[in-house]
């Protein structure tokens, strides 16, 4: 096939995500006069939190951020899916095409996604995410009437299951397998923080039929054609409870694919940065939730502090550390209470799926492999999801790490994978 | 602007709200197996984000399109199951 010649964007900072923590950055950055270029594979900006929802309806807070952004003079590429780097340099694949981003600086801010573990059951339909739930009803899934049920951890279950409530779903149970006396003393922190970025208690009153059950979680899902009852247990006592939708999903996980592509240290599934968000290599920052998940506040704060270090200029970042400080000892709180319970690494049976795209089952894999090696056997983790869905989930279960990164992080064309090799030897731009 | 927007989903015409995705208007239209597993399981959105792959449908006969990152488009010809 003719071989595409690559479109080509230089910039002072490309910054790869544009959630909170990418628009933060690039309205930092462009503001102060550099030339910035954004890049995400959604189509429009604002991340896993602000994309789905018309600017209108938006909080006042984010539709600030997301005009600073139109004004800021930043070029953002929406549906840009950056496919691989190789130091300050970017292969995406846009609209169809390759495109070359060469910069001085590059701020990762890829966000995060769900951490799903294996039960017998998950695989049918009508299991979905927690934020799965969530980013599907703002894309406009219909719930009004449907009877769901929410589990899984973390303080994203009250905010859906309220959205989900507010839909007109009637939402039988949250089930948070953390332990009540861990839960409670999180939401009496919160209180003393007026911070409150989740706003668990207001969350928690926005879904007056729910109930809350700490200390309680999932251990199977059946059906036919879709889901159709849940068994819940304490731990003592074990029941079910009909639904036709099922939200579970076990807090979020950091997304390091390209931090780890491009030789950033990664430290217990978090990259690693310095008081001004550099990571361990230079010319490569990285802000928002790949560093630790404490939400959107704290990407924002990040996301200004990296723009700042990018130009050379930390001193204008000073004013913002200590309010980034803040928020990593509260995801460092956050990932204390709602650590998954050793019981869900025993849910799943030798004949529950575990890789979703290849169909692999528990039994067929051995807990002394290592993700490498259970690629080889059963090619758990080859397909297309490339083990984000059950790469973490068997790192969980057998405390394996994670396999060397493969190239393309992200689906892309043949046209655009010819470029990839090209990209760590041709010649910089003259530019 | 209309808000709402006809599209067929194996052929079978429906009418979904145009601003939604592809994934949340095939779930509106009742569409529970997106895809069938390589063991032939049936398969629906779990991510929502674009990241599990489990809402592949084709769509205008390009396979494979993941439906909770695409857009409905007036007349998208939609194929599930595969
Ligand atoms: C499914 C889901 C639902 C959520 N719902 C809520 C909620 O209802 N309320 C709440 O308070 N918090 C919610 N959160 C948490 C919230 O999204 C985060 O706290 C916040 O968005 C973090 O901002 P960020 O900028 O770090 O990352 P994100 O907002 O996740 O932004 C990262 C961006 O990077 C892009 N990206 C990643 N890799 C690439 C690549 N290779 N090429 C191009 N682009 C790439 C992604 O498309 C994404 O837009 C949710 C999270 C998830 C995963
Ligand atoms: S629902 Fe996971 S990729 Fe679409």
């Amino acid at each position: 096939m003719a071989e595409t010649a690559p479109r080509r964007v230089t910039a002072d900072v490309a910054i790869v995500g544009a959630g909170p923590a990418g628009i933060a950055a690039a309205v930092r950055a462009a503001e102060s006069g550099a030339r910035v270029v954004v890049l995400d594979e959604a189509p429009r900006p604002g991340g896993q939190i602000w994309r789905h929802t018309t600017r209108g309806t938006l909080p006042r807070g984010a539709r600030r951020w997301l005009e600073r952004l139109d004004a800021s003079g930043a070029q953002v590429l929406s549906g840009a899916s950056v496919v691989d780097a190789d130091g300050p340099r970017l292969l995406a694949q846009w609209r169809g095409e390759p495109l070359v981003v060469s910069a001085e600086r590059i701020i990762l801010a890829t966000g995060a996604r769900e951490l799903f573990l294996p039960f017998p059951g998950w695989t049918l339909p009508g299991v979905v995410g927690v934020g799965g739930a969530q980013a599907l009803l703002k894309a406009g899934m219909p719930v009004a009437g449907r009877r769901v049920v929410v589990a899984g951890s973390g303080p994203l279950l009250l905010a859906v299951a309220a959205a989900l409530a507010g839909a007109g779903a009637h939402v039988a149970v949250v089930a948070e397998q953390a332990p009540a006396a861990a839960v409670r003393r999180f939401a009496a922190g919160l209180w003393r923080r007026p911070a409150k970025l989740w706003q668990a208690a207001r969350y928690r009153a926005g879904v007056p039929r729910a109930r809350h059950r700490p200390g309680v979680w999932v251990t199977r899902a059946d059906g036919d054609t879709t889901v159709r009852e849940v068994t819940l247990t304490d731990g003592r006592r074990t029941w079910t409870v009909p639904c036709d939708l099922l939200a579970v999903g076990y807090g979020l996980v950091p997304a390091t694919e390209l931090p780890r592509l491009l030789g950033c240290r990664i430290e217990r599934g978090r990259v690693h940065v310095d008081e001004y968000q550099r990571t361990s290599e230079p010319a490569i920052l990285c802000a928002g939730e790949p560093t630790g998940i404490a939400g959107a506040h704290a990407a924002l704060v990040q996301g200004q502090i990296a723009a700042c270090a990018a130009l050379d200029r930390p001193a204008e970042a000073t004013s913002l550390l200590a309010a980034r400080d803040a928020w990593r000892r509260f995801a460092a709180r956050l990932e204390a209470t709602f650590a998954p319970r050793d019981e869900l690494r025993t849910l799943a049976d030798a004949d529950t799926v575990v890789c979703r795209c290849e169909d692999v089952t528990l039994g067929r894999i051995d807990a002394s492999w290592g993700s490498r090696a259970a690629k080889r056997y059963t090619r758990a983790g080859m397909g297309p999801c490339q083990g984000r869905i059950c790469g973490a989930a068997l790192q969980y279960l057998f405390d394996w790490t994670p396999d060397r990164v493969r190239v393309p992080v992200a689906p892309a064309t043949v046209g655009t994978l010819v470029h990839a090799a090209a990209l760590n030897t041709e010649p910089q731009d003259p530019s | 602007m209309s808000d709402v927007v006809e599209i067929h989903v194996n052929g079978r015409a429906v009418r979904v709200p145009a601003s939604a995705s592809l994934a949340a208007a095939l779930l509106a239209a009742g569409e529970s197996a997106f895809r069938r597993s390589v063991t032939g399981a049936p398969r629906a959105p779990l991510c929502g984000m674009g990241i599990c792959y489990e809402c592949r449908v084709t769509v205008n006969g390009v396979a494979h399109v993941r439906a909770c990152l695409e857009t409905v488009a007036p007349g998208m010809d939609v194929v599930t199951g595969g």
